[in-house]
Order: C-alpha cells, then sequence, then structure tokens
C-alpha cells in the first residue's frame, strides 16, 4: 500500500504503522499532545452554539410537556439510509445529523421485537402504519420470536417471577461500541477494502460449519452497512469515503458512523467510545495551522456533544420503570493514561468537560473520566470542579482496568469496559442473588407468588435458620440458577446475531472480535447483609400456611457491609466470587468469555418491590441499594469504611464487567470553600481508586434540595444528579425513585 | 495510656488542612447554648476508650486518603480536657511525621504548656469577644480563654479563629467589626470562619434529657453567614 495515499488528509501526522492496517490506538499514541495545564484557555459558547441549543432547550420542553415523547415517525422502519436529513437549525449547525428527519422524532424498531414497539407506540398514542406493520407480522420474524421458541420452561419461571429481570428479550441489546474514530481517519472506502479482504477464503471451515458461514454472512452485512454509512453521509452532502482532512472533519465523519448504528439498532445502551484526545489531534493540526480558533473549537464539541444529547429511543412505560429518566448511555470516556507516567489528557478532555458549563448540565453524554494517580494535577481538579457544579461525572478507575484492557478501551453504558473497535459485549442483564437467597430457604418457591420456580430443594423448617445449612443450600441454588442465566444469554445472543445483527457497529470493529458476555447482579447488599444476619444473629423466619418464609425477626446486631468490617466483607467477596465461578463453569456461545458487574443503575427499585422481605431485615417491596452499594444508612461508620467495602469487591476476572458505587455527599462537608472542596474531592477520587476500585458518581448536593425538587419541580429545571453509573434529570425520576435517591446515605458533617 | 472519645470522623474535610481523621474527645467544662454535640459534655458519659497507638493506627488505615496535606484533629468536647492523653498521642504522630490540629474552645485553665509547644495547628473557637456575652453563651467567665489566647500569642502559634454566628445574638455586622477588630490584634491567624448556626443537635438534647434553650431560634441563614463572613476580609 501506498503509505502517502492520502497525502492530504494525513499531512504533518506521525507513525507509519497505523497507515498499514487499521490501528487508531497506535494513530493517537504517535500523534496526541498531552495537556498539563489549567482550564483557562476554555472558551464559552459561540452565537452559533447558543442559537442551536435554545432552539433545542425549546423542543425538549415540548418534549416533557408532551410527556416525555414529542413525536414518532410510524410510516418507515428503522434502518441507516431509512430518513431524509433532518436540522435543528440547519444555518447555525456546525455539526449535522439527526436519527430521523427531524430533532426527537423517534424510530419504530421492529427487529428486536414487534410486541415491545407496538407497546411503545400504543402508550404514546401513536399507530403504525398498516403495510410496514404487515412486513412483521406476516413476513419476518423478530430476535423476540426467536428467543421465545427457544426459551426452555425454567427460563420462562425464572423470568416471570422476577429472579432474572431486564434481559434483552425483546428490543435491542445495545453495548456495543463501534470504533467510529476509523471512518475519520480512514475514509469508508479503506474500511470497505479491509472487511473484502476477510471475505477471500475460498472454503468453509469444516471444523465450525456454523461460525465460517455466519461469520460471512456478517462481514457481507459490514460492507454494506458501511456503503449505507456513506450514503446516508452524502444525503448531508458530505463525502466521507476519504479520511476527514480537518477537525470538523473528523467529529462529523465518526458522528456520522455513531448515527448509522443510533438510525439502525435501539439497543438500551449506545455508547460513544474514546474519542475526545483523537479529536484532539485534528483540532492542535487546525490550530497550528491558523485554520481554527480555540471559540471555533469548542463550538465543534459544544454541537457535537448538542447532538449526542438528542439521541432517543421509543420506549414503554415499564422499561421507563426499570430505566428512569429516558437514558440512552451515550457513554463518552474522557482522559485515562497511555502508561504508567504519561496521560491522554487533553486540552480535548477540558472541552468536553467544559459543555457541562457552556450548554448547562446535562444527563447525556454520559460523561466518564478515567482517573489515574497519574493525571495531570490541573485536570483532575477542573473535572472535581465541574464535578461539584454539576454533578454530572462519573469516575472510573484507569489504573484498575487499563491493565486487563491496555490504553485503547471504552465504557459501554454505565461501568463496561472494552477494547475500542477489537472487544464486544453480548448484556446479560442481571439476576436477583437476594430472591435466590430466599429460594434456597423456601426450598425454591417464589416468596411473593408461592410458585415453584426451582425444583430439586428442599423447604427449610429450622426456628432460627442455621448459617452453614442455609450457605450450602444458597450454593447448590447458585450453581442452579447460573446454568439457567446462562442459557438464557446463550439464547439471547444466538438469536439477536440471527435476527437483528448490529451490521453498521460491527462493521467497525475487527472482524475476529473478541465477545464479552456480561452477567450482573442485583440485591447485592441485601444478600450479603442476610448472610451475615444468619451467621451473627439470630434470624427466625415468620412463616406462611405454604411454609415460605414471608418475613423474618431478627434477634442481636451482626456486621453490616459498608463499615469496612472483614466479618462480613469477607462475605461479599465470597459471594461474588462464587456466583461467577459458577457462571464460568458453563460454554458461552461464541466463545464469549463470562464478565459479571455489580450495577443496577436504577432498577433496584424494580427488584426491591418484587423481592419479598430478606433475613437483613428489609421489608417486602423495599428498594435494594444500587449496584455494589451499602443498603441506605447502614454504612454507619463513615464514609471511607463505606468506600472501602466496596474497593474490596474484586474486580479482575471477577466483576470484570464494573462495581458501581454511588457517593452523595452535602457540599458543607466536603470543605469551607470551593478551593477546598476541590482539593478534597480529588484526594476522595485519589484515595479511592489508589485500592484498586473501579467506579465511583459523586453527587455533591443537599438533601433539603432535593426534597425541594420533588416537591417543587419547576424550581430545578435542569438539576442532574448520579444515579448508579449514569446521570438523570432529577425530575424525570417518578416519586419512588426520587425517594429512593433521598433515602441512600449522605455522609453528612458531624 | 487511653483516651475518652464519642466518636471518629474518618473523612474529616472542614476541621483543618486536607482530609483529617478526626477525635471528638469526651468531656467540657463549657455548656454553651447553641452545642450540638451534648453527648460530649461528660467526661464518662457514652465513650469508648482509645489509646494513641490505636490512633496511629486507624491513621495509617486511611493514609491513602489522607495523603500528604491530611492530618490528625483533636476536636470535643474539649479536647484539652484531656491534655495528656493529647500530648502523647501528638508526640507519637508528630514522630510519624502526621500533622496534628486541636479543635479548642481555650477555656480549660491549664496544663497545655506541652501540647502548645508541639501541636501545628490551633483551631480556636471564639464564642464571644466581650466577656459578658462570652458569659452569656458558654456560662462560664472569659479569664481562662483569655490566658489561652495570650499563650498561642507567645509561642506563635498558627491560628484558625471560629465563631459560630446565632440568629438574635450575634448575627449583626456590629459584632462582626467587633470580632475583626479584635483579630487584628492576634498574630499568625491563618483563616477566621463564621460558622451558621443549626438546630440538628436538638434530637440530642431530646435523648439526653436536657432542656434545648434555642428551641425558639431559627438557624442561621447560610447565605447570610458567608456574607458577613465577608465583611472579616
Amino acid at each position: 500500500m501506498d503509505n502517502n495515499l492520502f497525502e492530504n488528509e494525513w499531512k504533518g501526522f506521525r507513525g507509519d504503522d497505523w497507515k498499514q492496517e487499521i490501528n487508531v490506538s497506535a494513530f493517537i499514541d504517535a500523534n496526541y499532545t498531552e495537556y498539563k495545564g489549567d482550564d483557562s484557555f476554555l472558551a464559552g459558547p459561540t452565537a452559533k452554539t447558543t442559537a442551536v441549543w435554545n432552539r433545542c432547550k425549546e423542543l425538549l420542553d415540548e418534549e416533557t410537556k408532551k410527556g416525555g415523547c414529542l413525536d414518532v415517525e410510524t410510516n418507515i422502519l428503522s434502518g441507516i439510509t431509512a430518513f431524509a436529513p433532518g436540522y435543528i437549525d440547519k444555518e447555525n449547525e456546525v455539526i449535522v445529523g439527526l436519527q430521523t428527519d427531524a430533532p426527537l422524532k423517534r424510530i419504530v424498531n421492529m427487529y428486536g421485537g414487534t410486541k415491545i414497539a407496538l407497546k411503545a407506540l400504543e402508550a404514546h398514542g401513536y399507530k403504525l402504519n398498516e403495510e410496514v406493520l404487515k412486513h412483521f407480522t406476516t413476513y419476518r420474524k423478530t430476535h423476540n420470536d426467536g428467543v421465545f421458541d427457544a426459551y426452555t420452561p425454567i427460563i420462562r419461571r425464572a423470568r416471570s417471577n422476577g429472579l432474572l429481570t431486564g434481559l434483552p428479550d425483546g428490543y435491542g441489546r445495545g453495548r456495543i461500541i463501534g470504533d467510529y474514530r476509523r471512518i475519520a481517519l480512514y475514509g469508508i472506502d479503506r474500511l470497505i477494502e479491509e472487511k473484502q479482504k476477510d471475505l477471500t477464503g475460498e472454503y468453509i471451515n469444516e471444523d465450525d460449519i456454523d461460525e465460517s458461514i455466519r461469520l460471512r454472512e456478517e462481514v457481507s452485512e459490514q460492507i454494506r452497512a458501511l456503503g449505507k454509512i456513506k450514503e446516508m453521509a452524502a444525503s448531508y452532502g458530505f463525502d466521507i469515503s476519504k479520511p476527514a482532512s480537518n477537525a470538523r472533519e473528523a467529529i462529523q465523519w465518526a458522528y456520522f458512523g455513531y448515527l448509522a448504528g443510533a438510525k439502525e439498532n435501539n439497543g438500551a445502551a449506545t455508547s460513544m467510545g474514546r474519542d475526545s484526545t483523537f479529536f484532539d489531534v485534528y483540532i492542535e493540526r487546525d490550530l497550528a495551522n491558523g485554520t481554527l480558533t480555540e471559540a471555533e473549537a469548542q463550538e465543534l464539541v459544544d454541537q457535537f456533544v448538542i447532538k449526542l444529547r438528542l439521541i432517543r429511543h421509543l420506549r414503554t412505560p415499564d422499561y421507563d420503570e426499570l430505566f428512569a429518566g429516558d437514558p440512552t448511555w451515550v457513554t463518552e470516556s474522557i482522559a485515562g493514561m497511555i502508561n504508567e507516567s504519561r496521560s491522554l489528557t487533553t486540552k480535548n478532555s477540558f472541552r468536553f468537560l467544559h459543555t457541562l458549563i457552556n450548554l448547562e448540565p446535562s444527563a447525556e453524554p454520559n460523561l466518564t473520566v478515567l482517573w489515574a494517580k497519574g493525571l495531570p494535577e490541573n485536570f483532575k481538579k477542573y473535572a472535581a470542579k465541574i464535578s461539584i457544579k454539576t454533578d454530572s461525572i462519573q469516575y472510573e478507575g484507569d489504573d484498575t482496568m487499563r491493565p486487563l484492557y491496555g490504553h485503547d478501551y471504552a465504557i459501554a453504558c454505565c461501568v463496561s469496559s472494552m477494547k475500542e473497535g477489537k472487544q464486544m459485549q453480548f448484556f446479560g442483564a442481571r439476576c436477583n442473588l437476594a430472591k435466590s437467597l430466599l429460594y434456597a430457604i423456601n426450598g425454591g418457591y417464589d416468596e411473593k407468588s408461592g410458585k415453584l420456580v426451582i425444583d430439586g430443594f428442599e423447604k427449610d423448617t429450622d426456628e432460627i435458620l442455621n448459617y452453614e445449612k442455609v450457605r450450602k443450600e444458597y450454593s447448590r441454588m447458585m450453581q442452579k440458577i447460573a446454568k439457567i442465566y446462562v442459557d438464557a444469554n446463550n439464547i439471547i445472543h444466538y438469536m439477536h446475531d440471527k435476527y437483528a445483527y448490529e451490521a453498521s457497529q460491527m462493521a467497525l470493529h475487527d472482524t475476529n472480535v473478541e465477545r464479552l458476555m456480561a452477567f450482573g447482579v442485583a440485591g447485592f447488599s441485601s444478600a450479603v447483609d442476610s448472610l451475615s444476619a444468619i451467621k451473627y444473629a439470630k434470624v427466625k423466619p415468620i412463616r406462611n400456611e405454604q411454609g415460605i418464609a414471608v418475613d423474618f425477626e431478627v434477634e442481636g446486631d451482626f456486621p453490616k457491609y459498608g463499615n469496612d468490617d472483614e466479618r462480613v466483607d469477607s462475605l461479599a467477596v465470597e459471594l461474588v466470587q462464587e456466583f461467577f465461578d459458577d457462571i464460568d463453569s458453563h460454554k458461552l456461545y461464541r466463545n464469549a468469555k463470562p464478565t459479571l458487574s455489580l450495577l443496577t443503575i436504577t432498577s433496584n427499585v424494580m427488584y426491591g418491590q418484587k423481592t419479598g422481605s430478606t433475613p437483613d431485615g428489609r421489608k417486602a417491596g423495599e428498594a435494594f441499594a444500587p449496584g455494589a452499594n451499602p443498603m441506605h444508612g447502614r454504612d454507619a461508620t463513615g464514609a471511607l469504611n463505606s468506600l472501602n467495602s466496596v474497593a474490596k469487591i474484586p474486580f479482575a476476572n471477577c466483576c470484570q464487567d464494573g462495581v458501581s458505587n454511588t457517593f452523595s455527599i452535602v457540599p458543607s462537608a466536603l470543605g469551607n470553600n470551593e478551593e477546598e472542596q476541590v482539593n478534597n474531592l480529588v484526594q476522595i477520587l485519589d484515595g479511592y481508586f489508589a485500592q484498586g476500585a473501579q467506579h465511583i458518581n459523586v453527587n455533591v448536593l443537599n438533601r433539603e434540595l432535593l426534597i425541594d425538587a420533588m416537591n417543587n419541580p419547576w424550581k430545578y429545571p435542569t438539576l442532574t444528579i448520579r444515579v448508579s453509573g449514569y446521570a438523570v434529570n432529577f425530575n424525570k425520576l417518578d416519586r419512588a425513585h426520587q425517594e429512593e435517591v433521598i433515602a441512600r446515605t449522605f455522609h453528612e458533617k458531624r | 495510656m487511653e483516651g475518652k472519645i464519642t466518636d471518629i470522623e474518618t473523612m474529616g474535610l472542614v476541621d483543618g488542612p486536607g482530609m483529617r481523621l478526626v477525635l471528638f474527645l469526651s468531656g467540657c467544662n463549657l455548656r454553651c447554648q447553641y452545642c450540638h454535640n451534648p453527648e460530649t459534655w461528660n467526661l464518662n458519659g457514652n465513650t469508648q476508650t482509645l489509646s494513641s497507638e490505636d490512633v496511629l493506627k486507624k491513621f495509617k488505615k486511611y493514609s491513602v486518603y489522607y495523603g500528604e496535606h491530611g492530618g490528625v484533629t483533636f476536636s470535643g468536647g474539649e479536647p484539652l480536657m484531656q491534655s495528656k492523653f493529647v500530648l502523647e498521642t501528638i508526640k507519637l504522630l508528630k514522630e510519624n511525621g502526621i500533622h496534628t490540629a486541636i479543635d479548642t474552645a481555650g477555656g480549660v485553665g491549664g496544663g497545655y504548656d506541652e501540647v502548645l509547644d508541639l501541636v501545628d495547628l490551633v483551631i480556636l473557637d471564639i464564642k464571644a469577644v466581650e466577656a459578658d456575652e462570652y458569659k452569656f453563651i458558654t456560662g462560664q467567665e472569659k479569664t481562662n480563654f483569655d490566658k489561652f489566647l495570650t499563650a498561642c500569642i507567645n509561642k506563635n502559634k498558627k491560628l484558625w479563629l471560629r465563631q459560630v454566628i446565632v440568629p438574635g445574638i450575634n448575627d449583626d455586622e456590629s459584632h462582626v467589626k467587633l470580632l475583626k477588630e479584635f483579630a487584628k490584634k492576634i498574630p499568625n491567624v491563618e483563616r477566621i470562619e463564621l460558622l451558621p448556626y443549626h438546630s440538628l443537635g436538638k434530637s440530642k438534647y431530646e435523648e439526653l434529657g436536657i432542656e434545648y434553650r434555642l428551641k425558639d431560634t431559627p438557624d442561621m441563614n447560610k447565605q447570610r453567614c458567608s456574607e458577613l463572613e465577608k465583611l472579616l476580609k
């Protein structure tokens, strides 16, 4: 290949490796400029940005007034080239492209399943074009149809009783991050050329006929999808067959790639990747050439972020109940390190966070700072400052993840790390481990429905629960549940690949992609505290006429998770390790590698509603704590002990899909003035991540303010808070979620 | 030797520089009207004991958070009621290169000379500048406080001055100006802070069966308090 093929587009760029093969990471390493200075260079919003954003605010307001959905396209189905170009305020937009022909107009996607799509349409008062509907009811099968053809009876029981919930069996699985930067660096034509090379084999591999044929079909679909991305970009007046030649084009090209994925798919989390430092290379080149000013650079970032804030998917009321606040998890991973001593922080890392000031706070995109000990002090302080002001940033431990993923990984959804363009994830929702414990006590009967869900177990009949006995049954129960859970996910992803393949996103991965299958846990701290109560106190079950324990009397005290107390924290570590090993003992679809998360987002409320009283004293229906958090108010011996307990949960080779922790502190406890608050927050983050922790959401706010916001929402239109892995507009939460957030432990000054 | 404490804050972010381990020591000789820690009044009340080595051990456990800018603060109650324990612990901490501070009202009358020689920072609560108001708030004469302040000045101790602002008692500009004049005469004052009175301690009085004298006083408006603080600059 001619290395100077794109003489103009690649002018001034260093390095050669990335020219020979598709390798964005090598390009960044050779060309980025680390920035260690402060935030004084940052520019405010331009007149164009303000005009576009003001129009968006009107539209967002209209959307809220219409009950959360502004409009739905009912005559056309999802697809990369399905929609005519759309604009917000054409003459002021410097980055263009919308999912449909109008802002906030949602897409109907039937590939995942007709039921959920139709339910969502009905809930918002829309009706799908009859002709379009006919295609899916008469001629075509969906992912959802396929899954239910294959589901076993025991999976159905586990699902309907709330043991396994949130499984992506009726809509897009999401969590796949295309390496959208590839389009900017190489142009579509080169990417097609590379994919065509992967199709040149003359024969099918008889050792694995299924995989060999499936892969050929998929690569062909990927090639077609790349062509469609080019066609869609052309409809906006851009030729993306060649690489981007300046910063504006680089952002625009990458955004077209992302947009194609959001037109084609409706996955729960549709994350962006790790782009800010990549874009900075182009911005620095333009700044040096004198073809771009700082204000214009910020304008590009601001307007790109505006576009990401408008991403929408059509959801049902059930879905909104599970994941409050209409989230899309357009997660953008910022900063991190290239090695022990050099960071990937650039001026653009600042510019991305600065959008929270220029455009006011927002839940999306989900700005995620990859925190490391070695990040420049100025950047740490700037991130802390913006956190305190906006509560819109989450932090994840780069020193914890980098050894496992290298330095070019990104976060999908809230806490799921993957190598960009080299790994993908089969998202597998959650298993309720608190309910599993009740099943172990109740002989496999559900404590709410009274139905037998898991057979082969005896009901416990002891007056006082015996720890050894219960723990042994719990182990046996988890083994059995792990098998059911693995079966469900193998079926789901087999069918998803078959009926709702994400061709455009997978086209921006290596053909020989590594697959992760992400399992999850809900009700974690309740399960752990329940075990501790049974072990260290006297737990007396109250049984109904069926012999099912529907409540528990606890006599005496017991150590609680969240107090840095080894007696109970060791039970926590043992529990996740055991459940992960149970899962790991099974074979996974396409040889995926299993991972596990302690992440519930806001579904802890719904999981709690579906779970009876637990031996830790939590009453039936009460919310669980989110993610890996200790139960509300039980981390009574101080904030550091609470953080230390969470930091003990093993990440590598266990909870490698993420350990989510939400931390709230009132401003007056964080420091006496702004400067001290910033320094102290930096200190907390440094201390927490130094212990191998993976994730923390930080909220710096007053409980009183939240109560006021709950009662007087109009006073706080942009109040954004971090909820277990993503930010959310507080007013978009329903009352139960608002109350749960307020009940969470606030660390106050004594 | 062992000290008596009512509570420990592992993430102390407002009582001295950086993030600190804050020990709330039992016992106080003052009875301030607005006190929000009445459980610390009684030296032998609801307490746990802790040795100097325990304090060092605790600090080390969390030292990854405290970093190089943090340290240990002895608060209370009145930490100088247990000055022997405080002295021994400060010595041990200093040997380990750890920054120390005491958060005191300086009203104990003596026994603190060696502590003052060693401690890095004194956070001094100025209950009132005028003697009769001091007595009205604390129930004690101001003479011990004056003696303590003189000792600090003589040893040129680094000081953070604090005053709790209570509606109807000292929330007016003339009080703040008086405090400003008073502070001007003290060398080595690193900062002065006004703390807005809050009623969060009220329920503790009910639990302890002690009458709460400020039951009709509203919380101090935080914004107004920071405006008053600006007058000190």
